[in-house]
């Protein structure tokens, strides 16, 4: 398992929040439990498999959505 | 190209602007109807593209957004070929969005300041020996980095060669140089003013002494309350039954008009992003003025105080006690002092240390049996002589005579404020000293604020004689003091009084008083940067400053107040556009999305004036 927070653009909605939130949990690998967005710090923290998706595929995800990803950062969980 | 649109949604929403602008300026100038029309039902498109995108991603993850609400009624707008309205209401929206981002990054702006304060490069020792620049990720413990006049320290470390002075701000939020040389230790953040230092690395990234406090304050700002976590329940379900709602109204009614204005009115704004913004914009105020505030919960707590308990000795005082009276007994002192010296340097006990700062250059002697009574002080053997250090207690255990002219003297002093310190040679008086520690200054000015902020009980709870701590007392007006507390006292104390219903905040220095500081509603600690006092507390006064105390609680008491706005605005609003739907005629969409956007930028605004919060003295 891997740890990845990752720094978004400001997010100004709370609903981005559901958005992202709903998102990450849909995607195969993420730890459903670990996923936690926050609104102030517009910040993404989640923890993943890097067996079944890598961190690119999770911003990806993010950023289909319309919110840029700025920097990201990737420790073992 | 749905990425491209999101993109470029500032510059669609200018479009969008200038057409609806363009469309009635030519019906009123030119009185044409088809160019209004046009224009209006271009602007609609352009504006409705983006919302619609967000619209479709929101619901392919089974979120049911605002956008899903906006789009529906603008398809609804279109439907009746109503496109004055479609594109009132989605440039409005969208305007409205732009504004939001903007307002926001400005009640983030002081945590982000801090944020910014994080070092990004270091140069690092490579295998060849030199310093390369590096990012500070790659950096790790036990590394060795060059520090160039200018620049930031990057890690929390030790000094191995130079010297230099460092300011050392956003650790202690005190502005002022301080030397480091050999073997000092360096934080993170901050700055070397002057000077070249190699150091070791001890602790990288989040575990240095800025990385934590950061963690902190990112993590306050997005900390919830539970009304927080109330209406954040609240607005999923909410959103969807406005959808239902407007669908029930349209199959009753058949009035399409209606049913998309219920929905346009029904979006949720203020509500959801009032709580927040008042929270980040409270706590930002705090990180830039030396108080830490860890998240809402603390706020709304920390605001309802009535009582506040103080540790004595470090916090109320200085905490570093000085003698004030040396009284002799004998007429040859230098025997005497020397001895007394040679004991105290052995001790690490507080009042040691201001007797040997007293005594300063003497001649020391071996020390041998030493004996370390409890709650009494210390018997040893000097030079073949029985000598015995200590207070009166002591002195009446080793059966020293106390003449009536020293027990007076012993009164005298205690009156003032003193602890005493007795030397005995061989069962004989020789040397009485009174220790007093100093009342920080200004500490009294501090606790009025206090007081006038609604702080109705100030109580001081020390370890130190009863005598000591009654006249602290009365020179500052406290309610309560007492005496003779062990750490397990005045936790037991504190439970007490939490049990007799106060609201209490305890201050301490979190080192031994985190017992206290973590029963208490509110824990404050007075930290000078240390990683315990961080941890253990809910509020942290950077830099041990007495004097920012009251400007924490007025602003926790204003962040509260500021939620509390933000809430009643945002209900009342809604309240009000629903009533205006049903019983008015002159409501419909787009009134009702300039309501709504203005009820947000109202909640964003006021949760900025906690930016600005000062104290009124």
């Amino acid at each position: 398992m891997k740890a990845a927070t990752i720094q978004l653009e400001t997010l100004t909605c709370p609903s981005c929040m559901q958005k992202i939130e709903g998102a990450l949990k849909g995607l195969d690998g993420v730890d459903r439990e670990t996923v936690n967005v926050s609104f102030n710090s517009s910040k993404v923290k989640v923890n993943f498999d890097d067996d079944k998706i890598s961190l690119a595929q999770i911003e990806e995800a993010i950023s289909k959505l319309g919110y840029e990803v700025k920097k990201s950062k990737v420790k073992p969980a | 190209m749905q990425r491209y649109i999101l993109r470029q949604k500032n510059l669609f929403t200018l479009i969008c602007g200038l057409l609806i602008v363009s469309g009635f300026l030519s019906k009123w100038i030119t009185g044409r109807a088809d160019i209004f029309h046009w224009a209006l039902i271009t602007a609609s498109l352009l504006g409705a593209a983006p919302i619609a995108i967000q619209a479709y991603q929101a619901l392919r993850v089974k979120v049911v957004s605002i956008d899903v609400l906006v789009t529906i009624a603008v398809l609804g707008a279109f439907v009746i070929q109503n496109y004055e309205e479609s594109a009132i209401v989605t440039f409005l929206f969208l305007f409205g969005a732009f504004l939001e981002q903007r307002t926001l990054n400005q009640t983030r702006s002081a945590i982000k300041e801090l944020t910014e304060m994080a070092p990004e490069s270091a140069l690092k020792q490579m295998e060849n020996g030199e310093f390369a620049k590096v990012e500070v990720d790659e950096v790790d413990v036990g590394d060795i980095l060059l520090v160039k006049t200018g620049a930031k320290i990057p890690v929390d470390g030790t000094v191995l060669t130079g010297e230099g002075s460092i300011n050392e701000a956003s650790i202690t939020g005190e502005s002022f140089p301080v030397e480091k040389g050999k073997d000092d230790k360096v934080y993170a953040g901050t700055i070397l003013e002057n000077g070249t230092l190699q150091i070791i690395a001890d602790r990288v990234g989040e575990d240095t002494t800025f990385g934590k406090i950061i963690e902190l304050v990112e993590e306050a700002q997005d900390s919830k309350s539970a009304a927080e976590r109330f209406i954040d329940r609240f607005a999923k379900y909410y959103t969807p039954a406005v959808l239902v709602l407007s669908f029930i109204v349209w199959l009753f009614s058949r009035n399409v008009e209606l049913a998309v204005t219920i929905l346009v009115l029904g979006c949720p704004g203020a509500l959801v992003i009032g709580v927040p913004v008042s929270n980040v914009a409270g706590i930002g105020n705090g990180a830039r003025n030396g108080v830490l505030l860890k998240g809402s919960e603390v706020i709304h707590d920390f605001s309802r105080t009535n009582t506040m308990i103080f540790d004595k000795t470090g916090t109320l005082t200085i905490g570093n006690p000085a003698v004030s009276e040396t009284i002799y007994y004998v007429d040859d002192t230098e025997d005497a002092l020397s001895y007394l010296a040679s004991i105290e340097r052995e001790s690490d006990h507080p009042l040691a240390k201001a007797v040997l700062q007293e005594i300063g250059e003497t001649k020391f002697h071996p020390v041998e049996n030493t004996e370390v009574v409890k709650g009494g002080g210390i018997i040893a053997a000097v030079n073949g002589q029985r000598v015995a250090v200590g207070n009166i207690a002591l002195m009446e255990k080793e059966k020293v005579e106390l003449s009536a002219e020293a027990q007076a003297d012993a009164a005298r002093l205690e009156r003032d404020g003193n602890s005493l310190v007795l030397t005995a040679v061989d069962g004989r008086l020789k040397i009485m000293m009174g220790i007093r520690d100093q009342i920080r200054p200004g500490v009294k000015e501090e606790l009025q604020k206090l007081r006038k902020l609604g702080v109705k009980n100030l109580i001081m709870l020390s370890g130190d004689n009863q005598g000591t701590v009654d006249i602290i007392s009365r020179e500052l007006g406290l309610n309560e003091a007492h005496g003779n507390m062990l750490p397990e006292d005045k936790a037991e104390y504190v439970k007490r009084l939490r049990e007799a219903g106060r609201i209490v905040a305890f201050v301490g220095d979190g080192v031994n008083d985190s017992p206290s500081l973590a029963l208490a509603d509110i824990g404050i600690a007075m930290g000078g940067g240390t990683d315990v006092a961080i941890e253990t507390s809910d509020v942290v006064l950077m830099n041990s400053d007495f004097r920012r105390l009251p400007h924490a609680l007025g602003l926790a008491k204003a962040t509260a107040a500021n939620m509390l706005q933000n809430i009643v605005i945002a209900v009342g609003v809604v309240l009000f556009l629903l009533a205006s739907v049903f019983f008015s005629e002159w409501m419909n969409m787009s009134i009702g999305m300039l309501v709504h956007e203005g009820s947000i930028l109202v909640v964003i605004l006021n949760g900025m004036r906690l930016l600005r919060y000062r104290l009124r003295s």
